[in-house]
């Protein structure tokens, strides 16, 4: 039994569809939101200080590496060994919340503190999967 | 000129890139079914833990230390494999995966200063990846091979080495026993041992032609190599493999038959899995079951079975492992290990039938496309074949497994906002 799929048609007789030499892939969400695959990581967002930018608990973090973090990036860190998503004030040497219950964390000289990437995106969910 | 890069503690460095905590502590990941460690951070090899050491042994000294133990995390490790050597594409179009931890690459028509240009690979793959390297670059393989070395050894390198003029190379060969030297193994230098060739540089300097006479062409090949003229090419097609096995050891002794069948239903199935992937098709199949040979009344058997055309059907390879594993299968005795060996080859065009033999129906090679598609997508063992079982109790013994942080939804890491 033959298939008939949207484009293409693959019955024996009759004109070929016009419409097949067009045929374009769909925009991809990987391709729009990682550009370099082999230095983005996902991760789960835990908790509610980053609210204010958008980013509630359980969302989904697209992170790069390979992106150089600049002031009032959200970003990856490892502060004193934990992964901790905070938006980076260089200027002042801190990690800013988005949530006004979180005063911002400064970081203290010979504190363990390494970007550990930007976040380019964050992910909502607006019916559970 | 050549690079060669390979991850420094590859398994223990990819063990500690979701987890910061862990960086610059001692940390082991120990072998299939937590048999022994595989491979130890700088901080675990300095406690004076060794390759290889079995695990139940050393157990208590890792407590001790407090040493992050792990169990083989394969999903992990590949993905993270793949993005190293994607990274270091980056650096050349030629490339040769040479292991998972080890890649070639080629400069062709490149110059440059080569110890940036290896810092920067370096530097490129911490940021990407999170992964330590070493490089080691110069004008042969084997002498990229060397630098590398030189670049782990030497303090002052700090994971870079360039080797890119003979008295650089040579100053390292003379400090270099010969059996570290690539393709040179311990047997073979002993009997260089005989001629006075105890270091790199005495090979160097020694005649090909005399020394062919006691070996083969290949250290003709390596004496050249190590002259700084290549002659061992970048191998960037990996060759397929003339045989796919797939053999394990069972958590707990198995007695009965049907556990058996099902870890060789799983065996069979990984092993069909690499057959499609390089896109040959089997002609027959090696099966065998032992018990442990440091017990008494060691029971171990084999066969080999024809399939009845060339096929990469895993319900059909299945089907007949678990009929010619039922023949090698006595009761009463204490199986420890079972193994499938897909043997005789061809490559996947050759599966086309004629007029008097029928090959493969075409519809099968869609099903299984559809089996791989979707295991390569949600994750190893998402549709598997039911003769498996679900409760798997020979399943091998890894009691410290970390998350496929990469690789599976439900193992994202976590990330405190």
């Amino acid at each position: 039994m033959k298939r008939v799929s949207l484009y293409g048609c693959s019955i024996a007789c009759g004109f070929p569809f016009p419409a097949d030499d067009h045929k374009e892939p769909g925009p991809s969400l990987d391709e729009h939101l990682i550009t370099n695959p082999a230095a983005t990581f996902m991760a789960r967002a835990n908790g509610d200080s980053m609210q204010g930018l958008g980013i509630f608990d359980r969302d989904l973090l697209i992170v790069d590496r390979s992106l150089e973090p600049v002031q009032g990036d959200v970003v990856v860190v490892a502060l004193d060994g934990q992964l901790v998503c905070k938006v980076l004030d260089r200027h002042r040497g801190r990690l800013l919340s988005a949530n006004s219950q979180y005063p911002p964390i400064p970081i203290r000289q010979g504190q363990e503190f390494i970007v550990e990437g930007v976040v380019k995106a964050s992910i909502r969910y607006h019916r559970l999967l | 000129m050549l690079a060669l890069v390979d991850c420094n503690s590859c398994y223990a460095s990819c063990e500690q890139i979701f987890r910061p905590d862990l960086r610059g502590k001692p940390v082991v990941v120990l072998s299939n079914n937590d048999g022994f460690v595989v491979a130890r951070s700088k901080e675990a090899k300095s406690l004076g833990i060794g390759d290889l050491e079995p695990f139940f042994k050393i157990e208590h000294r890792l407590r001790l230390h407090q040493v992050a133990i792990f169990s083989s995390n394969y999903p992990l490790y590949g993905d993270i494999s793949h993005r190293v050597m994607t990274t270091l594409r980056q650096f050349s179009p030629e490339v040769e995966v040479y292991s998972i931890d080890e890649m070639f690459l080629e400069f062709q028509g490149l110059r440059k200063p080569w110890l940036d240009y290896g810092r920067q690979i370096r530097q490129t793959l911490w940021r990407d990846v999170r992964m330590p390297v070493g490089v080691g670059i110069a004008p042969s393989k084997t002498l990229a091979k060397l630098a590398n070395r030189a670049a782990k050894t030497l303090p002052g390198c700090e994971g870079v080495c360039a080797l890119d003029a003979p008295e650089k190379w040579q100053w390292f060969q003379r400090r270099t026993p010969v059996d570290k030297v690539w393709g040179i193994g311990r047997r073979l230098s002993r009997r260089l041992a005989g001629f006075g060739v105890e270091t790199a540089y005495d090979l160097a300097q020694a005649n090909p032609k005399v020394l062919r006479r006691y070996s083969n062409v290949n250290i003709e090949r390596t004496i050249e190599e190590l002259n700084g003229v290549p002659c061992i090419p970048l191998e960037e097609q990996p060759p397929v493999k003339k045989q796919i096995y797939c053999t394990r050891s069972f958590g707990t002794k198995l007695s009965e038959l049907q556990p058996i069948q099902q870890a060789v239903t799983l065996y069979a199935s990984r092993a069909a899995e690499k057959l499609r992937a390089q896109q040959s098709l089997v002609k027959a199949i090696h099966l065998f079951l032992h018990t442990s040979p440091h017990e008494p009344n060691y029971y171990s058997r084999s066969t080999i079975v024809q399939m009845p055309y060339p096929t990469d059907d895993t319900r059909l390879i299945v089907q007949l492992a678990k009929e010619a594993i039922a023949g090698l299968y006595r009761p009463g005795r204490h199986f420890m290990k079972a193994g499938i060996g897909l043997v005789e080859l061809v490559p996947g065009s050759l599966g086309q039938g004629d007029l008097f033999t029928s090959g493969q129906p075409a519809h099968i090679g869609r099903t299984m496309r559809v089996l791989d598609q979707v295991n390569q997508r949600f994750g190893r063992g998402t549709l598997f074949l039911g003769a498996e079982g679900v409760q798997k109790k020979w399943k091998m013994r890894q009691a410290y497994t970390s998350p496929a942080y990469t690789t599976r939804w439900g193992d994202l890491p976590e990330v405190v906002t």
